[in-house]
């Protein structure tokens, strides 16, 4: 599924990253815990969180990660969003919780990562 | 894991050593960073270089979070990468449980930044391909870690 689908099904929305949509990603994985993010994840996946600090977007550098969906209605602080930006990743918000918003896109066919 | 941990520059073509304060949440994984960026341009296999980056963006959070501050070392070698965390501070009590997956020493604090949930150094083992602890009681732990190119 590529990033601008993801975006548009949640009614994300981009708050960097408008060259990278069409980026396709092949999983996705929701959670706050950024010691697990790195634990399970493989690249081609987008990680949906609440969390909202620095570690998120460096979590996602170093895993290769294309995109980040904050749920909950969530913004990132500036400086959060400029290494984002640096980092060439597809930052995203949305009002829906990380339950809905995973629903959502399971339904739509991007599953979760295999174990 | 009983080996004293060698550290010899000698056959690195390069040496990258940084700094890691302690408490400097938002700038932890800057050092990582850059690692990951220079291996890129030293043309390093990219599974590799996830590899090493996971693991030591994970030790340079564990320095940052529970330690008084340390340094990040990298050699590349001919034949290997090799990374040297070392940090001055509370130490390890029980090396053994520290490895083990879900144990974790870390306050709620922690926890909510998002770390803390006893999976990095048993990850670190995972992403390496050989790796070394040592850690005396309120002075320093160490780690090497190594990776075949």
């Amino acid at each position: 599924m590529v990033i601008r689908d993801i975006a548009e099904l949640i009614g994300g929305e981009i708050l960097v990253g408008h060259e990278y949509l069409e980026r396709d990603v092949k999983a996705a994985f929701g959670s706050d815990l950024m010691s697990d993010v790195l634990a399970y994840v493989g690249d081609e996946t987008v990680l949906l969180t609440g969390l909202t600090n620095h570690q998120v977007v460096r979590t996602a550098e170093m895993l290769d990660l294309k995109a980040i969906v904050f749920v909950r209605g969530k913004y990132p602080p500036e400086d959060v969003v400029s290494l984002a930006k640096e980092q060439g990743i597809v930052l995203i918000a949305t009002t829906h919780t990380l339950y809905t918003a995973s629903g959502i896109l399971y339904c739509n066919g991007l599953q979760g990562i295999s174990k | 894991m009983e080996h004293a941990i060698e550290k010899s520059a000698v056959g690195a073509a390069m040496t990258l050593e940084y700094d890691i304060e302690q408490d400097d949440f938002s700038r932890a994984g800057e050092a990582s960073s850059k690692i990951k960026k220079l291996l890129k341009q030293l043309g390093i296999d990219s599974g590799i270089i996830r590899r090493i980056a996971i693991a030591s963006y994970e030790a340079e959070i564990n320095v940052v979070i529970h330690s008084n501050g340390g340094k990040i070392t990298v050699f590349v070698k001919s034949d290997c990468i090799e990374v040297f965390v070392e940090d001055e501070g509370p130490g390890i009590e029980n090396v053994e449980m520290a490895m083990t997956e879900g144990f974790s020493t870390a306050t709620s604090a922690i926890r909510e930044l998002g770390f803390g949930a006893g999976m990095g150094l048993p990850n670190m083992k995972r992403c390496s391909d050989n790796f070394f602890i040592e850690s005396k009681l309120g002075e320093s732990t160490r780690l090497k870690m190594v990776w075949s190119i």
